[in-house]
């Protein structure tokens, strides 16, 4: 015990004293506050103003267009030669001509001409409302009160209620649920991979530098791939204490001063979009306005709303524990059979299989998150870690939750003891290249 | 005295091989024994069975007349074939690591260790990392890591592979020094003239199975075949048919009248006999009898299976 201590101490100074997890633990928190950042800086960046002449042969737009924050509308005639050299002179950016026939055409087919390219929201931006103004034209045309419409007109949104046992019901978020679990699988799903392979590593450096066989004569192979696994756990761990901490700083700290006000903007300028979006696909058929009300928008983000945070967190933890050790224990295994780094195709690919098929059977779980197949892979152990975090959200039946759990461990300990056989034996075998056969047989050696 | 290690009708089977076939030995404290054999014959997975890296398919192990368990590990300090340090860790905490792995306490540790470091006058190299390090140096501080813990039994595969000369003797030195103390040594190799010099018994294994063992004093003399060297003036014709029936020319080498020779005696005759029979045709320089070296026995013994045990081959 005092000497599987011992190891789990060195592996993991050894790793914590690295440069390379310095720079990690530096860099990681800046990729990740990047990710988050970066949409919000390009979004902003991407806020240029546009003066936009038009040339309405039709004359059916002409200040009726809203002006917004970014895009100015002009209206002017003349030749479209005339206009266009508006271009080269300023002040405007773009020009639209809009034909005559427009009002009476099946489709209309307004033409924007450009210098350099204006985004995809301006487009979308002068296609939808010119569709609305068209569609009031043509009800008008045809004698229709549109207020009426507009009233007739109901929006429906599904609420979806999840029956408890306490009689309670529970509002659910679809999207909120997928959201969070494809988040809890992705990360666990990482973790997995990046410190599976570090343990992987760990195992053949110690194969190359001949120092295996020293410390066998010491301790047990199996203690020394227990205390290997173990201490990458911890520094996995500590690392992602690390990262989570110095994100919230990073991310709390510059959204805080640098974009504040910005921020703000940006967000009532995506609402003023999204409204427009939703009109779009509402003006298909019909126009009818619908903007999610404020209360809507909090609820969205209301964890405690259908979610079982404690659960969810819990759960996390326990998959990415036990999920890691399972994993770690095979990539172990796979680094004691091979001499080097290179060697390893041949043995990792089953090993990341499951792995890989667990993230596509998430994809197709979410779209119906209580079918047998949900249920056997969120219970089968190599792929419950990523699959059952996915469906947690859900909501899963204690029973099935128990007996991932339950065959998970069970599972961690029977790869963990098989591995330790190959182990055991891979450690000790140099230069030989390794085939299925011999790894099976490895398995019944005597210890 | 009790054997300080028992190794008794031990089987090892791997897949394809069979790599131990009811090997039995016994270490007397404070000899070197020699475990000697060609590539392959099993001596590496006789030590690691001792080590209890790995475990016998059959048979079993006494240390000190105690079945072998784990807490024997601390009493055993070995120097594997396949030997290294890790790379990227300072000398001083790999070291230390290595020594508490072997239940030794932090202090007693860092003490024994000063003390050796300070014996291979090498104290400066504490903060280095291993990578740093020549391939001699990496080995004298692995022979430190090995013995460190005073182990009662110190298994020593191929010890002076890695080595130049200088650093082979203090090696060697150090060896016998240990032994001085208390300490039984198992000492596997091929290199013959280390075994001459420092083994006290040996045991040959070939192909799983043991085929010789006893002192080296003992074995040397049982392998003598009965020829002597003989070095004379005189005429090489007259000496040879001087040698009667009893004696055979197996060898000559002349050099004008100088002759030196190699003669087995045949039957039961003594050197005397011989000596007397060629007295009188020549004059003798030297005689001298023909003691095989380690390195012969290995050989004839590994080349010619059949003739193990009986030393009947040898005298006819």
């Amino acid at each position: 015990m005092n000497k599987l201590f011992l190891i789990i101490q060195r592996e993991y100074f050894s790793r914590v004293k690295k440069k390379s997890f310095l720079v990690m633990t530096i860099l990681g928190p800046l990729l990740m506050a990047g990710v988050m950042i970066v949409p919000i800086w390009l979004a902003m960046r991407d806020q240029t103003d546009h003066q936009i002449f038009v040339l309405d042969h039709s004359g059916l737009f002409v200040d009726r267009i809203p002006n917004t924050k970014e895009i100015k509308f002009t209206y002017g005639t003349g030749t479209i030669e005339s206009a266009k050299a508006k271009l080269k002179d300023g002040p405007f950016d773009l020009v639209m001509e809009i034909d005559i026939e427009t009002i009476n055409a099946q489709k209309a087919t307004p033409l924007l001409y450009y210098v350099k390219q204006p985004g995809i929201n301006v487009q979308q931006y002068i296609t939808n409302t010119m569709e609305n103004i068209l569609f009031d034209f043509r009800l008008q045309g045809d004698s229709i009160d549109v207020t009426k419409i507009d009233k007739a007109r109901r929006p429906v949104e599904l609420i979806t209620l999840k029956v408890k046992e306490d009689g309670v019901d529970e509002k659910t978020n679809t999207e909120l649920n997928m959201g969070i679990g494809m988040f809890f699988g992705i990360v666990i799903y990482f973790m997995i991979f990046l410190y599976g392979s570090q343990v992987m590593r760990g195992v053949i450096e110690e194969k190359t530098n001949r120092i295996v066989e020293v410390i066998v004569s010491s301790v047990k192979p199996f203690q020394l791939m227990l205390g290997k696994i173990i201490g990458v756990a911890l520094v996995g761990l500590t690392q992602f204490i690390l990262w989570i901490v110095l994100t919230t700083f990073i991310y709390v700290g510059i959204t805080s001063t640098v974009f504040k006000t910005q921020i703000q903007d940006t967000m009532t300028q995506n609402t003023q979009v999204e409204k427009v979006m939703k009109n779009d696909i509402l003006a298909q058929s019909n126009k009818m306005q619908k903007v999610a009300t404020p209360n809507e928008v909090i609820n969205m983000f209301n964890f405690a709303d259908g979610l079982n945070i404690p659960l969810l967190i819990g759960c996390f933890a326990f998959y990415f524990l036990f999920g890691y050790l399972l994993y770690a224990a095979l990539f172990a295994a796979v680094g004691s059979a091979v001499d080097s780094e290179a060697d390893t195709q041949q043995f990792i690919m089953p090993v990341t299989i499951p792995l890989i098929l667990s993230f596509v059977i998430a994809q197709a779980i979410m779209s119906n998150p209580s079918s047998s197949m949900a249920q056997f892979f969120s219970i089968f152990p190599l792929t419950s870690p990523i699959v059952m975090m996915v469906r947690l959200p859900f909501g899963v039946p204690v029973w099935e939750l128990a007996l991932s759990m339950i065959m998970l461990v069970a599972g961690f300990l029977f790869f963990t003891w098989l591995a330790g056989k190959i182990y055991r034996t891979g450690i000790l075998m140099y230069g030989k290249k390794t085939s299925w056969k011999e790894l099976g047989k490895w398995l019944f050696y005597k210890g | 005295m009790n054997p300080i290690l028992e190794v008794k009708n031990i089987h090892k089977n791997y897949a394809n091989h069979i790599a131990l076939k009811n090997v039995s030995l016994a270490i007397e404290p404070q000899k070197i024994f020699g475990l000697l054999g060609p590539n392959g014959a099993g001596k590496t997975s006789l030590i690691r069975i001792i080590n209890q890296i790995t475990g016998p398919d059959s048979g079993e192990v006494l240390f000190n007349g105690e079945h072998l368990s784990s807490k024997h590990v601390d009493y055993i300090g070995y120097l594997p074939e396949e030997r290294g340090l890790y790379k990227k860790m300072s000398v001083g905490e790999q070291v230390m690591y290595l020594a508490q792995l072997k239940g030794l306490k932090k202090a007693d540790a860092k003490a024994k260790l000063q003390q050796w470091f300070k014996k291979f006058e090498i104290e400066n190299w504490w903060d280095k990392k291993i990578e740093e390090l020549s391939k001699g140096m990496q080995q004298k501080i692995q022979f430190i890591v090995t013995v460190l813990h005073e182990p009662k039994l110190l298994i020593l595969d191929e010890p002076f592979s890695g080595f130049d000369p200088i650093n082979a003797q203090l090696i060697k030195n150090e060896i016998l020094e240990l032994r001085e103390k208390g300490a039984t040594i198992i000492f596997s190799t091929h290199n013959m003239g280390s075994v001459e010099e420092l083994c006290d018994n040996i045991a040959l294994i070939n192909k799983a199975e043991k085929l010789l063992d006893g002192s080296v004093k003992d074995i040397r003399k049982q392998y003598k075949s009965n020829t002597y060297h003989i070095s004379f003036k005189g005429n090489l014709m007259g000496f040879t048919n001087a040698l009667w029936a009893g004696a055979e020319l197996i060898d000559k080498k002349s050099d004008d009248d100088m002759h030196s020779v190699t003669v087995k005696l045949l039957r039961q005759n003594k050197p005397n006999d011989l000596l007397q029979a060629v007295l009188s045709t020549a004059e003798i320089l030297s005689f001298q009898e023909i003691v095989p070296s380690m390195n012969d026995i290995f050989i004839s013994v590994v080349e010619n299976k059949t003739t193990l045990n009986t030393q009947s081959a040898y005298t006819e």
